[in-house]
């Protein structure tokens, strides 16, 4: 399934109400009503990631890119972000027209009016920092960090951010230090910050209001998403609760929730915590009802549909290749989630027959050969292959011989290693008396 | 010639009881540089002195006249009474001088091989380490002179009769190298891979101050056992080997390493050209040999593995899956394995099929248990010997001194210092 057949089957999106038409599907993506989703930083970025993805590919997608530059100019405008705006100038080429050119005098009055907020900023900080009153000088560095996030100097903005640290008084600035820098640290790709962000966050001794904590919630499980924890990542994302909605739209939205959290789940948990975790997780459930495919996918292959679960995986692999978290993540997750349903699939059975195998996974008989090979020199599957006839007999290893070879050879062991022990401390021995003979 | 006749009859004389020989001994002792002026004059008193009732005498005259460098015709005439005399002599005599016996074995060993049948050597020496062991665990310096003989003549069952022995005792750190080294490499020969192994292990492991080549040749050999037996092969060295081995031993033997990481990529053709382009380095180590053997046991363990995952599988597979080059080739490879019993299978020609079988042991047989019981015995017998080598280590006094400088101090009454020396 190459992507550009998927791209054929639909030309762009209509215009339809940002809820109700799935976002994240087997269509091509719609950028606007994607983008939609987000806003601030966050919404560039993924702008800009889907135009560069685009880029690489074939013609068709270059309107899905040209699409999704347009929307970044225009969203970069209406922030004060220079070096960003030159950037996008700069992967437009001009081929989009002339309103979409390089602005070279808004980004001097921009540049110009930058330079003085900062000087004003500075001298406002300086004169707190004199009078030593703490919460002016929170709220001055706060404004200093915010002021560089929105110039794309995300570096200075995360020093700003953790600088409050020390003038924080409340547990409501702690919360908010450790939000903004949190923020500033997915911008950055830092992840190892956020992990301890959010739970020095976690760790606060008011109790925090819901809305955060469902916010802390997607930040923890983006950081393990991002580090290959698919397991603690899945239990990140389930935990999050109804109350996200969309009041972290400058991070993640509520269908990026569902979708991570339920590949994870799939790919990683087994089927015990797959029933309690996913399918009877009532709060996740309204997260799902945005992502419908993924709801079908996990209920088909907590069911047993193979085919039709690898086929709706199939279908939204091109978009996921779109998003600027999970791009590189969906090979392994795909791998895992297939290498887990051909183990549930052999696991009833004392022998399978491998031709109806291939068809329920539609597949080759060779290449469904090969895999199991894989899996079974993993240890993953117990079984063994008659090629001749094509069946696939489970074989469990029978304990008592396992125990006689295993007890013989532990004790040629110990026989040959107390031998050598023993050779060894004579030769000390010898070595000591040697040595000790000298000196006398 | 008056001094050696008296000597003559002194030792026929007092050559009967154990307080005898010690006196003779003695005796011996004082005159032995006088032996040494005269070696010439000795050969006629030779035939005086009974080699199997006054060893010790005898044993003193042979060496005083053998020493000095010979030409091949007086080594062929001096091999016989050599061997004559090995055979025959008395084990409880020749204990008293050991290390005059272990000199004239030694010079019977350059004999035989300056006159190059090493074959005419091998019995004798056999009955001369016998003879010089004080127990059957005990090494001595003659083993690995033993062992070359066998080596060099190609006799390696009877040089494996005599690794049978577990040793323990050793005189000499030397002695243990070179047996070690020279077992491993008769073991190798019979194709006894574990037992070469074994071998080979105790000399990388055993303890050094710095390196030596021995240690460097027998690691090589062991890299290439390994392989062979095990089809991999882990470059850690356990953390009980000398820190010096640890450091340096990989240094030296750098092509033997990387062949190793060839074959554990388990591509056939990779390390074929890897071995033909370093055949030149093996060669000169005089590993060629055993590098062949490498290769080949490379198709055994892929073949192996295959009997995991398979039930039946096609000859064409087989040849695909382990790089063979045709169906014929894999049948004669699974043929020759089913015939040493390494794997279990029946080759069903017709459909070109093989099927792999289970191993049929039950561990239901009288041999069986027999095997499990003598097996339990002797480990019950090694750990009785561990026990009586910790007690005994326990009441040296070096230890206890150690100990009791270092013990923990409970109370107050116990900062006392402990003596150095007990009195004993």
């Amino acid at each position: 399934m190459e992507p550009e057949d998927e791209i054929y089957e639909n030309g762009g999106g209509e215009q339809p109400p940002p809820r109700s038409k799935p976002i994240i599907s087997g269509e091509q993506l719609d950028v606007e009503t994607y983008a939609s989703l987000y806003r601030d930083r966050t919404k560039v970025a993924r702008l800009l990631f889907i135009a560069d993805r685009c880029d690489n590919e074939a013609m068709p997608l270059e309107a899905l890119g040209m699409e999704a530059l347009r929307m970044a100019y225009d969203e970069i405008k209406k922030g004060e972000n220079t070096q960003l705006f030159r950037e996008v100038v700069g992967k437009i080429r001009g081929r989009l027209g002339d309103k979409y050119e390089m602005d070279a005098a808004w980004c001097e009055t921009v540049d110009r009016r930058a330079e003085q907020k900062k000087e004003k900023l500075e001298n406002e900080l300086n004169s707190y920092r004199t009078n030593l009153i703490k919460e002016s000088i929170r709220m001055g560095y706060n404004d200093f960090g915010d002021f560089h996030y929105a110039h794309g100097a995300l570096g200075d903005a995360f020093k700003s951010y953790v600088r409050t640290r020390d003038y924080c008084t409340t547990s409501k600035h702690i919360i908010s230090m450790c939000m903004n820098a949190i923020l500033v640290s997915i911008e950055m790709g830092q992840f190892t910050h956020v992990t301890s962000y959010v739970s020095k966050a976690e760790q606060t001794p008011d109790a925090l209001d819901p809305i955060t904590v469902a916010k802390l919630r997607c930040a923890a499980g983006l950081a393990h998403l991002e580090t290959k924890k698919y397991k603690l990542a899945a239990r990140k994302f389930l935990e999050t609760g109804p109350e996200l909605g969309s009041h972290y739209n400058e991070v993640i939205a509520p269908q990026d929730v569902a979708t991570y959290g339920g590949l994870c789940a799939l790919a990683s948990f087994d089927r015990t915590e797959l029933k309690n975790k996913v399918i009877d997780n009532l709060n996740f459930r309204n997260f799902l009802e945005l992502v419908p495919e993924v709801r079908e996918l996990i209920n088909d292959f907590y069911s047993s549909h193979y085919a039709s679960c690898l086929e709706y995986l199939g279908n939204l692999k091109p978009n996921l290749l779109l998003d600027i978290h999970l791009h590189d993540h969906v090979e392994t997750l795909y791998d895992q989630i297939r290498h887990k349903a051909l183990i549930q699939y052999t696991h009833p059975f004392v022998s399978v027959d491998l031709r109806m195998m291939a068809n329920a996974f539609k597949t080759s008989v060779a290449g469904l050969e090969k895999e199991l090979e894989a899996l079974i020199t993993d240890n993953q599957i117990q079984a063994r292959i008659d090629s001749h006839n094509k069946i696939l007999y489970a074989r469990h290893a029978d304990q008592r011989n396992a125990t006689f070879q295993r007890v013989l050879q532990t004790g040629s062991e110990f026989d040959r290693d107390v031998r050598s022990m023993l050779l060894r401390a004579n030769l000390i021995k010898y070595d000591h008396n040697l040595r000790a003979s000298r000196k006398l | 010639m008056g001094s050696i006749e008296n000597l003559v009859t002194q030792i026929q004389g007092l050559s009967g009881s154990v307080d005898d020989i010690a006196h003779l001994h003695n005796i011996l002792k004082i005159a032995d540089e006088s032996l040494h002026a005269e070696p010439s004059a000795l050969s006629s008193v030779l035939d005086q002195v009974d080699p199997a009732k006054h060893s010790l005498g005898y044993l003193y005259f042979l060496e005083a006249f053998t020493f000095g460098p010979v030409s091949k015709e007086q080594a062929l005439t001096l091999i016989p009474i050599l061997a004559r005399f090995i055979n025959c002599c008395d084990a409880q005599q020749i204990r008293f001088a050991p290390d005059k016996f272990v000199s004239v074995c030694k010079r019977f060993k350059d004999h035989v091989l300056l006159i190059e049948s090493p074959l005419r050597g091998v019995s004798p020496m056999r009955a001369a380490v016998r003879k010089l062991q004080t127990t059957s665990e005990h090494l001595t310096t003659l083993h690995p002179d033993f062992l070359l003989l066998c080596i060099l003549s190609k006799s390696y069952n009877i040089g494996l009769s005599v690794l049978e022995d577990d040793i323990f005792d050793v005189d000499q750190p030397r002695d243990l190298f070179l047996y070690c080294y020279y077992g491993g490499m008769i073991c190798i020969g019979q194709k006894r891979f574990r037992k070469a192994l074994e071998l080979l292990h105790n000399v990388v492991t055993a303890p050094m101050n710095t390196i030596n080549a021995i240690a460097v040749e027998a690691y090589k050999k062991y890299i290439l056992v390994s392989l062979i037996h095990y089809g991999q092969f882990s470059t850690s060295l356990p953390k009980y080997a000398s820190s010096a081995a640890q450091r340096n031993l990989k240094n030296f033997c750098q092509p033997y390493i990387e062949l190793a990481t060839t074959y554990s990529s388990g591509k056939i053709a990779e390390f074929k050209v890897y071995v033909d382009t370093n055949r030149e380095k093996f060669d000169n180590d005089k590993n060629l040999g055993l590098v062949k053997q490498v290769v080949s046991s490379m198709y055994k363990h892929n073949i192996q593995r295959l009997t995991q995952t398979y039930l039946t599988l096609s000859l064409q597979d087989i040849a695909n899956t382990v790089q063979l080059g045709s169906p014929k080739e894999a049948e004669m490879h699974v043929l020759q394995m089913i015939q040493d019993g390494e794997i279990f299978a029946t080759i069903n020609q017709k459909d070109g099929m093989v099927r792999f079988l289970e191993d049929p042991e039950q561990y239901k047989t009288c041999q069986m248990i027999e095997r499990i019981d003598s097996s339990i015995q002797r480990i019950m017998t090694l750990s009785r010997k561990l026990n009586a080598m910790d007690e005994l280590m326990s009441y040296d006094p070096l230890y206890l001194s150690k100990v009791g400088r270092e013990r923990q101090r409970f109370d107050f009454d116990d900062f006392d210092t402990v003596p150095q020396k007990f009195p004993i």
